[in-house]
């Protein structure tokens, strides 16, 4: 029932907040943060009452949903989604907390919108039957794209349009595949097909093109990437760190859940291709990040380096680059969303981010500066810190697949070191920019919000069992479905 | 000398006797009543009672009564419902819409009422004759209502327009008839279809087969398929609003009503052997076609005008593989296409201007901040329109498309699919003037009219609304409904 109340709680504060009247903001706000707590805090026996070193589905719920058309509504999560569930409850209630001086304009719909979003998001996180994932999948757009398109700069409704276009255009196909694996197999419900349906491999291997290209597009995988930059740019700070923190983790969670599973088969014919394009992405996006002029924009493309990272470590790494993948999901969305967070604070009080209206202020805002050092080392991946175990692994497993990839792929590190510290040294060194005057510190919300988050970015580089232990078995699993069909396709 | 009645069985039609009766009682007392809103309301009254007789005659199904010529069964009693629900939400609307405009005559009621007892016809009549008969009684009264704004030149052409071209297409289905008629010796559906099946040879007879392709012309016409859509934008734009919330659901439905009876139960094989690729083709140029058109559009009435195009494109898809989910996906997509498609109709009422044809799609901007709740309202009515979940027409494009992958065309659902991600671009254009413009001021020009909200129209929306969010999220008990659409 926990997770059921993940969707239900969001929702039923969204609806609360639509009849609070419009000009009680502070009621506003606080029935947003006590939605998004109490979802955290429902959350978070999901992680104490997690069983370790078991493979399979925990907390599952099974009901029936439309018995005329055998579609039910089944959630339940495992090692793959039990982080990612918890990373959304824990970036939702970061992400209202953040918002609280930057939005005065329609509150009420922010905040309902956040809420949603929210829903949406856990709802793909634990949905085991097809048709009640692509729901969220596609629910979770209108949100986001309000978001940007409301609340965002000054080119916010191309954002937002290009935005909706490029996700929908990808999940096209996507709902087609679905339907043929529910005609062939009789059901949508995950698990059962997953055990169940065995289709020809040429057959898998479209079915897989379909749903990749959807995946590929939210990841977003080079050259499907273009939508990132002007959403980030243009959204709002919450905005920005909902959509990299946990909107992207949206596809690249469900190549492990779907794609994989579902067609192991075809897993070994699209490698070579989701590989190559990974690399690219990742030595594109870090040589694109270095030449940006705006700091939002930096750490936009940077994104799209790290989710690349992502993409190797699932498809080139064995059970170990999995296990990686799932890890770096959790770390990006913690460091990112940091990043973000950090940008937008600058953004609150001087309504630029272009590197040149900066420089120095270091010794203006201490706090800041430190945190934000934090955050750079935690994206580059400093020992230590939680970026580092993530790509570590990742390469570790990829170098014993593909010792290439996994060589360029470190070549992507050196460059994200060079760029995230260029940023850095822009921003807080150098001479005193005299525009920077009146820039103020963070105060005790923002400092908490930044905290916060770099503790569990120091928890997970310094512990990073805790997370691993309850990922492997599910790794595994995967690991091995692969590695079946590859032995017999050999012999 | 005893005279042999022939069994009429007049429980089987109730429904539409009671709709009949409502017309007069509508004709009668207008010649009494000064405030013509009372008639609508009379008209309400009859028609949940219609509604009321629908329900109680589906627990037994009547066998085919009349001297065959018409069937009480699960199919039609659907049908009957759209067509209830259809004209019921549009008289709601109709009621505040003529009044602003000074064309609050008692006709229009009745004349709606009639249109819909046609369409009721369409989908109970077991004979092609019948088939014609309720298409005529619909049309005419669909003509003269297109032209109801007698002031505005635009309802004049929409309805001489409508009137020409209808015309035509009645004609060429007659002839198919008469051609059919001619081949097979009957009128009757189920002969016409065992004719068809007592002899191999006779799939291939080119007299049937001609006069079967120029029942689909017939059909094509009043569902406003491609090539055949050309009088819709003109029509859809100039006829009052309410009448064009009527007709794109209503007229669209009684199409599909009989086009997939005569289908199904005289052409069976002859249709799967030589039909179905041209209806698939049909089906695709549909749905391009009204997207491509729509994307141009700038005005909010005619782009829902050529989207109604489009979406007859998605309901041919589940009319393409002739089988029982087919059949029961379009029903479904009917039911939620009137609920979804009437209340965006609603919400254009409200911000139409008095004295002109259609809506500007500037008039738009903002709306969200002018009134949120009926900017919510036309957000949820234009993604359920796109298909995105969890609203009514996701599962409705869902069923159609279903049908098609188990007919082993995938490629038919993946051409929808393709299409919904087109028709997002303008109907989330609407979202975006609502929420992401600002008001436009008096410095820009132009001022968007005050906004008027009368009470039948926020029932309206009100009931659109529930019905599309409640049953977007649990849509189990509208898909049992349409799976007791069998033929009798």
């Amino acid at each position: 029932m926990i997770l059921s109340l993940l969707i239900i709680i969001p929702i039923a504060g969204a609806i609360v907040i639509a009849f609070v009247p419009r000009d009680q903001d502070n009621m506003i706000k606080w029935l947003a943060v006590a939605t998004t707590a109490l979802a955290l805090l429902v959350s978070l026996p999901l992680y104490f009452g997690f069983a370790d070193g078991v493979s399979g589905y925990q907390f599952e719920e099974i009901r029936p949903w439309i018995p005329a058309l055998n579609i039910n509504y089944h959630v339940g999560i495992d090692g793959l989604s039990l982080f990612l569930v918890l990373l959304t409850t824990f970036l939702t209630l970061i992400s209202v907390i953040s918002s609280w001086t930057a939005i005065t304009d329609g509150l009420k719909e922010y905040m309902a919108c956040m809420l949603l979003l929210e829903a949406a998001v856990i709802g793909v996180f634990i949905s085991l039957d097809l048709f009640l994932f692509y729901l969220f999948w596609e629910a979770s757009l209108i949100p986001m794209a309000l978001l940007i398109g409301k609340w965002g700069g000054s080119r916010r409704i191309y954002a937002a349009v290009k935005f909706i276009i490029y996700t929908m255009a990808g999940s096209t196909l996507m709902l087609v595949a679905a339907l043929v694996l529910y005609v062939n197999g009789g059901t949508s419900d995950l698990p059962t097909l997953v055990s169940t349906l065995s289709l020809s491999q040429n057959l898998q291997i479209i079915l897989f093109f379909a749903f990749a290209l959807a995946f590929s597009v939210k990841v977003p995988l080079f050259p499907l990437h273009t939508w990132l930059p002007t959403a980030h740019v243009e959204a709002p700070t919450a905005g920005s760190i909902m959509l990299a923190g946990v909107l992207l983790k949206m596809g690249t969670y469900s190549y492990l859940r779907f794609a994989i599973p579902l067609f192991p088969d075809a897993v070994a014919y699209w490698t070579p291709l989701l590989v190559t394009l990974a690399i690219i992405g990742i030595l594109y996006g870090a040589l694109v990040a270095l030449v940006q002029d705006d700091v939002k924009k930096l750490v936009a493309y940077s994104s799209v380096a790290h989710m690349g990272f992502i993409v190797l470590g699932t498809f080139s790494g064995g059970q170990q680059g999995m296990s990686g993948a799932v890890l770096q999901m959790i770390n990006h969305g913690l460091s990112t969303g940091m990043l973000f967070f950090m940008v937008g604070v600058l953004y609150e009080q001087r309504h630029t981010r272009l590197f040149s209206e900066y420089g120095g202020i270091w010794v203006k805002v201490p706090v800041f500066g430190t945190y934000f050092l934090l955050a750079v080392f935690s994206s580059v991946g400093l020992p230590g810190l939680n970026g580092f175990v993530g790509e570590f692994v990742i390469l570790l497993g990829t170098f014993k697949v593909n010792p290439i990839a996994a060589a360029l792929g470190t070549f992507g590190i050196v460059l994200a070191a060079w760029y995230l510290l260029t940023a850095t040294r822009k921003v807080m060194m150098g001479p005193f920019n005299e525009a920077n005057r009146n820039l103020k510190d963070m105060n005790m919300r923002e400092a908490g919000i930044a905290f916060v988050l770099i503790l569990f970015c120091f928890i997970i580089g310094l512990f990073p069992n805790l997370l691993f232990d309850k990922i492997n078995p599910a790794t595994a699993e995967l690991a091995e479905m692969i590695s079946a069909t590859t032995l017999i396709a050999g012999q | 000398m005893p005279i042999d009645f022939p069994i009429l069985n007049f429980q089987a039609i109730a429904p539409e006797l009671v709709v009949v009766v409502a017309a007069f009682v509508v004709m009668f007392m207008e010649l009494f009543v000064d405030d013509k809103r009372i008639l609508g309301y009379i008209s309400l009254v009859g028609l949940t009672m219609a509604a009321i007789l629908n329900f109680s005659l589906m627990a037994s199904f009547a066998p085919p009564t009349f001297q065959t010529m018409l069937i009480s069964d699960g199919y039609s009693l659907i049908l009957n419902l759209i067509f209830i629900i259809a004209a019921a939400l549009s008289i709601l609307i109709s009621l505040s819409y003529l009044s602003d405009r000074e064309l609050q005559h008692g006709e229009y009621y009745a004349l709606l009422l009639f249109a819909t007892v046609g369409m009721m016809l369409m989908g109970a009549a077991t004979d092609l004759i019948i088939v014609f008969m309720g298409l005529e009684i619909m049309s005419i009264a669909l003509y003269i209502l297109a032209a109801f704004n007698r002031q505005q030149l635009g309802s004049g052409e929409a309805g001489m327009k409508y009137f020409v071209l209808g015309a035509f297409a009645s004609a060429f289905f007659l002839y198919g008839v008469a051609l059919v008629y001619g081949a097979t010796g009957s009128t009757n559906l189920q002969e016409i279809g065992s004719w068809f099946s007592a002899d191999r040879g006779n799939l291939g007879d080119p007299i049937a087969l001609v006069g079967l392709s120029l029942l689909l012309v017939g059909f094509s016409f009043k569902i406003a398929a491609v090539p055949f859509q050309w009088w819709t934008p003109d029509v859809y734009h100039g006829a009052p609003t309410s009448v064009t919330a009527f007709m794109s659901v209503g007229a669209k439905a009684a199409g599909f009503a009989s086009l997939m009876r005569v289908l199904m139960i005289s052409f069976g094989d002859a249709f799967t052997v030589d039909w179905q690729l041209a209806v698939a083709v049909l089906a695709v140029i549909t749905m391009t076609g009204g997207n491509i058109a729509a994307l141009a559009q700038k005005d909010v009435k005619r782009m829902l005008a050529y989207s109604s195009i489009a979406h007859a494109g998605y309901i041919l898809v589940g009319v393409v593989p002739g089988t029982m989910n087919g059949v029961q996906g379009v029903l479904f997509y009917l039911l939620s296409y009137t609920f979804m498609n009437i209340g965006a109709f609603a919400v254009i009422t409200v911000l139409e201007r008095r004295s002109q044809v259609g809506s500007a799609i500037q008039d738009y901007a903002g709306l969200a901040s002018r009134s949120p709740l009926l900017a919510l309202a036309m957000l949820l009515f234009m993604v359920s329109l796109t298909g995105i979940p969890p609203f009514i027409g996701f599962w409705g494009k869902l069923y159609v498309f279903r049908a098609a992958v188990e007919a082993n065309m995938s490629w038919l659902a993946v051409a929808g699919m393709i299409n919904s991600a087109i028709s997002a671009f303008y109907y989330l254009g609407i979202v975006v003037q609502m929420y992401m413009r600002p008001v436009a001021t008096a410095e820009d020009g132009d001022v968007a009219p005050a906004l008027k909200l009368s009470a039948p129209v926020v029932v309206t929306l009100v009931v659109t609304v529930i019905v599309t969010v409640i049953f977007g999220i649990w849509p189990t008990p509208l898909v049992d409904l349409t799976s007791l659409a069998v033929f009798g």
